[in-house]
């Protein structure tokens, strides 16, 4: 059972000199659809090839050559549209997107301006527990990337690579409904979660795989609101648009400081100009690209070249009943199943890797003694080696069978943690490490007994003291702890003290 | 709608065309011409009537996300007047 329920975040306040604004953001994320082969060519995606090696004569724009559409791309886009409950749309049509540029040989870009592949869709974003925005996604189109320019490899030249020139990307784009620069970084992490978990991205942003376009504009308290009514967006202020930023921390900075920039504008009576700004993250601001202004005639056209996309109803059906699991419903079933703390179901569920290795582990056994273990000591100690999760030594198997002998009283959670790190750095079975060991815990009374009575013989004095203060008798069984290596059960030694010496 | 020289000047600056000042009178005369054209299709009542993708009634063709191309860096590069280390080499373009 999903429980949506919850309260939208407070907007981000900013206090100018003369009075408070409110930010309105809007993003456009570009993610590159994960898939063997580009949008229109045969090429490979595979990044870090040799430069030009991944190009068709598509994708290097050779006279007659015709771009055929990937299938798989297109059911890609559809899978992230249902991922985000996003309306299908069975036509869809490519558009020419015209501008000049040395890494895009064809002179434009193949995109869906007038009838993109998916529409209306929503993220939800949490930003604590039961706080959450509800960010609407107006649409996701599919679309050619460009190739690469290296400035830095020679003084007077640029360097073209074209092995990126023509990959798929999707663009999604979301409504004016993010309010603060911490809501925009979580927007875009849950947005790059959802897609790892659908596999039609790897969102590595490093690479450059998941990149945003962040649109900024301020407002005074209550503007908004007036937007929300009537969705006219004269009521909200002059935006501008920050390319292709590819950092949540830059992202949060670039807004923080393109609103301030704004904001001392307005105050000073001044008029925002809407226009594409860059962000510089050295100087920590954003300036404007001009170069780009007069490109922004880009032209539109319908691809002569490619005919209209529809797909079918059935196929979408069928799509959607190969989705996985997704972070909302995964989160909800860990808390309702398992027992586990919002906290904790997020941290599980934050990739699928994670997710999964917690149900092997707890499959059958205590959840929530489970998820302390996933967390703290195998997440601790991976992040000390700076391993993932799919790297660890210790196999989900392994971990559950570690858990197994706690819950039956096999080991205590001190000894389980020396098994752990054994297992960890070793490797083996933790049951037949435990046997040929001797790290099982007495739990034989008998034993026990024959140990505390032994101590008690030996130190007479020790007994009188702790017959008057009763406290002393944590001495005795800290004693026979160690008489026993640590391995009996510290519950029943502290019973048989106390019994034993009359407290 | 009508095009003036400078309009003209603009269009042919957005597709990389070199057209000599002189010559923009004519070629603004020559849009407006195709445009009169356009505005007489504009005329003709099209009310319901689909719009017309192809003389032949085919989906589009699709093709399977298989590698099939590529691994011709020596091709791609051989048309290109300057290339070095695989890049092509352009003078330098940076914002």
């Amino acid at each position: 059972m999903l429980d949506l329920t919850y309260t939208a975040p407070t907007p981000k306040t900013i206090a100018g000199a003369k009075e408070d604004w409110e930010l309105v953001i809007g993003l456009e994320v570009h993610a590159q659809v994960t898939s063997k082969a580009k949008l229109f060519s045969g090429a490979s995606t595979k990044f870090g090839a040799e430069p030009n090696s991944n190009v068709a004569f598509v994708d290097s724009a050779m006279p007659g050559m015709l771009p055929v559409i990937n299938e798989y791309c297109v059911e890609q886009a559809v899978r992230t549209g249902l991922g985000l409950k996003a309306d299908i749309n069975l036509y869809s049509a490519f558009d020419r997107k015209n501008y000049f540029y040395p890494d895009l040989p064809q002179g434009y870009q193949i995109s869906q301006l007038y009838h993109p592949i998916v529409g209306e869709g929503e993220i939800l974003v949490e930003m604590g527990e039961g706080i959450a925005r509800k960010v609407r996604v107006e649409r996701i189109h599919l679309e050619q990337d460009a190739g690469k320019s290296i400035h830095d490899m020679d003084p007077n030249m640029s360097f073209v690579d074209l092995n990126r020139t023509g990959v798929a990307l999707m663009e999604i784009v979301s409504r004016p409904d993010i309010r603060g620069p911490e809501e925009a970084a979580a927007y875009v992490s849950k947005l790059r979660q959802i897609l790892r978990y659908l596999g039609t991205c790897d969102g590595n942003m490093q690479n450059g795989s998941m990149r945003a376009d962040v649109n900024v504009s301020v407002c005074r308290p209550g503007d908004y609101e007036r937007y929300q009514e009537t969705q006219d967006f004269g009521h909200l202020g002059t935006r501008c648009e920050i390319k292709n930023m590819n950092s949540l921390r830059f992202i949060q900075a670039a807004i923080d400081y393109e609103a301030r920039r704004q904001i001392a504008i307005l105050e000073d009576g001044g008029s925002v100009v809407q226009e594409t700004r860059l962000y510089d993250p050295d100087k920590n601001e954003t300036r404007s690209m001009r170069s780009k202004e007069e490109a922004h005639d880009y032209r539109y056209f319908p691809d002569p070249d490619l005919l209209p996309l529809e797909i079918e109803q059935a196929w979408v059906d069928e799509i959607e009943a190969s989705l996985p699991e997704l972070p909302d419903a995964k989160k909800a079933r860990f808390i309702a199943d398992f027992g586990l703390s919002d906290y904790d179901a997020s941290v599980l569920t934050a990739d699928v890797e994670s997710a999964h290795f917690f149900e092997v582990v707890a499959k059958g056994r205590d959840g929530k003694l489970a998820a302390n273990w996933v967390i703290n000591e195998l997440f601790g100690r991976l992040k000390k080696d700076d391993l993932l999760i799919t790297d660890s030594p210790v196999s989900a198997e392994q971990l559950g069978g570690i858990i197994a002998l706690i819950t039956k009283g096999d080991i205590s959670g001190k000894i389980a943690k020396e098994l752990f790190e054994i297992v960890y750095t070793e490797g083996g079975d933790p049951s037949d490490i435990v046997e040929a060991r001797g790290m099982k815990q007495v739990t034989d009374t008998g034993a026990i007994e024959a140990a505390v009575d032994q101590i008690i013989a030996d130190n007479p004095a020790q007994v009188e003291k702790a017959q008057q203060n009763p406290k002393l008798a944590g001495w005795f069984v800290g004693q026979v702890m160690k008489a026993t290596g640590g391995k009996a059960n510290p519950a029943t030694v502290n019973a048989l003290v106390k019994d034993k010496l009359g407290l | 709608m009508s095009i003036d020289k400078d309009t003209a000047r603009r269009v042919a600056h957005l597709a990389r065309i070199r057209v000599e000042e002189d010559a923009l009178p004519a070629l603004a005369e020559e849009f407006n011409a195709i445009l009169g054209f356009i505005e007489q299709l504009n005329e003709v009542d099209i009310e319901g009537v689909e719009p017309m993708t192809s003389v032949t009634p085919m989906p589009l063709k699709r093709r399977a996300d298989v590698v099939t191309d590529g691994g011709q860096q020596d091709k791609i590069l051989k048309n290109a007047p300057d290339a070095r280390e695989g890049f092509f080499a352009v003078p330098k373009v940076v914002e």
